[in-house]
């Protein structure tokens, strides 16, 4: 088992590292340079001042001269400082993870409590209308577009209803509400872009469950259980559900790295501060030190959550640690 | 189609006047409330500040918060004049080679260092330092000697004359003694500034919001208004629905907007909304090393051919004008006595016709020696009113015969691939001025080197002649002759077709009090503002 980490260890680095290199020369293939916003068609900004700035954020190095100064920094965990404001970029991240996760992790919650419920009934009731609404639902979830129903639902409940705020996390005056007042003010504020965020998962995560479900139902052993004469919720949850939910854990497994990547769109209209507009701002911006600071996170967790699922496999069905790892 | 523009272009206006009149009245008779301290005013923007070192600032949200934070040795007052700011008075000696100013004498930091020449002097070396990454290093490197006799006479000597000299002095000044030992690329000043405005830095939630408090010994009173929010919102629909639950109290709208969206008794009850000139342009460039725009009478041609009433009816319900030449409207340097050719088809045809555009093959597009008029425009992404003035401007060429196509490109994109390249036919572009009207940058044939801004390549002796008069000449009103001769030189030649100048659409919370439209906006006066203590509405 050591031996096989290992060798599956040794085998992520130079994919890390592959990673990297490419995302570096494909970031720089995008024309546009990161002084643009600064100088560009301001006719107060003369020629040489701008030759200057470019100078000045070492733009007039070679790519790879500049891909190996990165690399160089980032061994030690040292992601530079970005071109926007100079800030350490760890920094300008780590400020916009704990509202993205908190979002995610909701949302993700809110689909498993919902999503997994809804498939596990349609594939009970089969054909019958819930399954058909269901079904109709799914498929609406998961082709309307988000910012169109963010915007609905605003209007609805904010301007309309008036019961929630339209943006942002917190109120103007937040700092002097007592606690309990603070953390009912951001549910508050939280509520419509949790609800979004999930409601176009929900789709997915309840077919996935359903045609697991249904895959599973037919099996001999289930028949087996209600012939033992067991109650028909207690066959459902505890013998199949069991089974069927094998493939949706994997699923959720791989969407661990997306709980730190937010929706630039979805951020944008409820005027989140998340990695998604971090990012998007960065891209705009040509702001190469934070975008690879990104990629660079992105790559290690899609890694790390990959070797996870790879030693979860292996635990649990020894024929692929004996093939591999010999 | 023509008459039902107009049609629907009457009603807004004539609802515009009612409604101003009537925010007059109401305001009149509320306005017993004595002007009372307190309250919050909430800003919206699409981004956040970059940074808030104020002479790396270069984006409109972080030069709108060093706006509140920071002050100029001088400032525009709301007729676009020159007055002192941090300066008390100034002398122009020499011809214009030697600046003296006068400080004011009971100005402080917001820590409560005393504002001396100190700080000017370590502002200009910072300007000037090559390694600080400042844009505006341009009007600063003209500068032969800046010495400080005491602390509060600041002397400018110049290498030469430069008009614009002046002007430039708005530059914000920095604190020398919390800055002399940093290195300002890098500092945390940029995200805790500390000036002598009448805001006080607050807090900056990155993305979220910026505060301000009011800073109570603001040397020119202190502002009525206690804190300034800024806040962070990217969506242009969302800060519409904020603005209807009044969430946000300042912002700007769209011509549709304006026109059509606010019209409702909630709008009128809760808002005032204010209209005044940008201090920019749009136009139509060409590319004069281009063998098809070469001919002025082709460029002219397009002139005629293009309706540009027509396009601000259609596109801004008429909240913008139509302009003539490369100054702003209302400004000294605009040349009144250009007018603009009138739309006209028949004398466009005509001057094709003489610079020998024909259609030979009769079908439907003008030739010249079997090749038909063809030509690209280059709009950049995400600007929705230049593209759909450029789907009009289509609409005229194909009118005159000559077959246009648009391309839209990312910004960046597009400066980078093709305008500093010089790779375009034809761009559809802006320009945001300054408020002095040296344009010598933008019209001199010298400055078409790869990311020079003369990309067009105009080139005219007497212009560039008249270009270097004009920034060495002090008295406005020879100064004033200089660009009007320049705007008719100009516009016969017709490098650009010069097109509108859309209007800024600000709207207010009407409970704050004291708000005028002016030549410069509505900013101008904004310690002012006030809220009457029954209407307040956040502590």
């Amino acid at each position: 088992m050591l031996t096989y980490l290992a060798k599956r260890l040794a085998g992520l680095v130079p994919v890390f590292f592959g990673i990297t290199l490419i995302s570096f020369f494909v970031i720089h293939l995008a024309p546009g340079k990161p002084t643009d916003i600064q100088t560009s068609l301001n006719p107060k900004v003369s020629y040489e001042a701008r030759a200057r700035l470019e100078k000045l954020y070492g733009l007039d190095k070679p790519v790879y001269i500049r891909y190996i100064d990165w690399l160089r920094r980032v061994v030690v965990f040292d992601f530079g400082r970005s071109y926007v404001d100079d800030r350490p970029v760890s920094e300008k991240i780590a400020e916009r993870i704990p509202i993205t996760l908190l979002i995610n992790i909701l949302s993700m919650v809110l689909i498993l409590f919902i999503g997994i419920p809804m498939g596990v009934l349609s594939a009970v009731r089969r054909g019958s209308f819930l399954d058909k609404s269901t079904t109709v639902i799914a498929f609406t979830g998961f082709s309307v577009p988000e910012f169109w129903l963010a915007l609905l639902l605003m209007s609805l409940f904010s301007i309309t209803l008036g019961w929630l705020p339209i943006s942002g996390i917190k109120s103007l005056d937040f700092e002097y509400y007592s606690l309990g007042a603070k953390i009912l003010d951001v549910a508050r504020h939280l509520i419509l872009p949790v609800a979004i965020a999930a409601f176009g998962s929900l789709a997915g995560i309840s077919r996935y469950m359903r045609s697991a479900m249904v895959g599973v139902i037919h099996q001999d052993y289930i028949r087996t259980a209600r012939a033992k004469g067991l109650k028909g919720s207690q066959v459902i949850y505890k013998h199949a559900l069991k089974n069927a939910i094998l493939p949706v854990i994997t699923i959720l497994g791989l969407s661990v790295p997306g709980l730190i990547g937010g929706s630039v769109i979805f951020e944008s209209i409820f005027a989140i501060p998340g990695m998604g507009r971090l990012f998007y701002e960065s891209v705009m911006a040509r702001d190469y030190p934070t975008i690879m600071g990104i990629l660079t996170i992105g790559a290690f967790l899609t890694l790390l959550g990959n070797l996870l699922a790879d030693i979860a496999y292996s635990y649990a069905d020894p024929r692929i640690r004996v093939t591999e790892g010999e | 189609m023509n008459k039902n523009l107009t049609d629907r272009k009457k009603i807004p206006l004539i609802m515009a006047v009612f409604f101003l009149s009537s925010a007059f009245l109401f305001a009149a008779t509320q306005d017993a409330g004595e002007p009372s301290y307190g309250d919050a005013i909430v800003v919206s923007s699409i981004s956040d500040a970059r940074t808030l070192v104020p002479i790396l600032a270069s984006d409109t949200a972080s030069s709108d918060i060093c706006g509140m934070v920071f002050n100029g040795l001088v400032k525009y007052d709301k007729n676009v004049r020159i007055v002192g700011e941090l300066a008390e008075s100034w002398e122009i000696l020499e011809g214009g080679l030697v600046i003296i100013f006068h400080l004011k004498k009971n100005v402080k930091w917001h820590d409560g260092a005393p504002f001396t020449s100190k700080d000017v002097l370590f502002t200009y070396d910072k300007l000037i330092d090559p390694k600080v990454r400042t844009p505006y290093s341009g009007d600063f490197e003209r500068i032969k000697s800046l010495e400080t006799p005491d602390a509060h006479t600041v002397k400018v000597t110049y290498k030469e004359p430069f008009a614009p000299s002046l002007s430039s002095w708005g530059m914000w000044i920095m604190p020398e003694h919390l800055l002399k030992n940093e290195d300002l690329n890098k500092t945390s000043f940029g995200r805790n500034p500390v000036g002598t405005g009448p805001y006080k830095f607050k807090s900056w939630k990155t993305g979220e919001k910026i505060e301000l408090i009011s800073n109570r010994d603001y040397f020119d009173g202190r502002p009525y208004i206690d804190r300034y929010i800024f806040r962070i919102i990217p969506d242009d629909a969302t800060i519409f629905l904020e603005l209807q639950t009044q969430g946000v109290d300042l912002s700007t709208l769209s011509p549709l907007q304006y026109t059509r969206q606010t019209g409702n008794n909630f709008f009128r009850e809760h808002y005032n909304k204010f209209r005044y000139p940008s201090f920019g342009y749009t136009y139509l460039g060409y590319n004069l090393t281009d063998p098809k725009f070469r001919d002025v009478r082709v460029r002219q041609a397009i002139n005629y051919a293009i309706n540009k009433e027509e396009i601000v009816k259609a596109i801004f319900f008429g909240l913008a004008e139509v302009t003539t030449g490369p100054f702003m409207k209302d400004s000294w340097a605009y040349n009144r006595d250009v007018k603009g050719a009138p739309y006209d088809i028949a004398r466009a045809g005509e001057l094709l016709r003489g610079a020998g555009w024909l259609d030979t093959d009769g079908d439907g597009w003008i030739d010249k020696s079997g090749k038909p008029f063809e030509f690209t425009v280059l709009v950049n992404q995400g600007n929705g009113e230049r593209l759909r003035a450029a789907e009009m401007i289509q609409k005229y060429m194909e009118d005159i015969g000559i077959k246009m196509k648009i391309r839209i490109v990312e910004w960046s994109a597009m400066l980078n691939e093709f305008i500093d390249k010089r790779r375009f036919e034809a761009v559809l572009m802006g320009w945001f001025l300054s408020r002095d009207p040296d344009n010598y940058d933008i019209w001199h044939s010298s400055k078409t080197r790869q990311g020079e801004f003369n990309f067009a390549g105009y080139k005219n002796e007497e212009v560039d002649k008249l270009l270097l008069e004009g920034r060495r000449t002090f008295d406005e009103s020879k100064r004033a002759a200089i660009y009007h001769r320049i705007h008719e030189l100009i516009y016969a030649d017709q490098p650009y077709t010069f097109l509108y100048s859309s209007d800024i659409l600000p709207i207010v919370n009407s409970r704050f009090r004291n708000v005028e439209s002016s030549p410069i906006g509505i900013g101008y006066n904004f310690i002012k503002w006030y809220v009457p203590k029954s209407e307040q509405k956040y502590r």
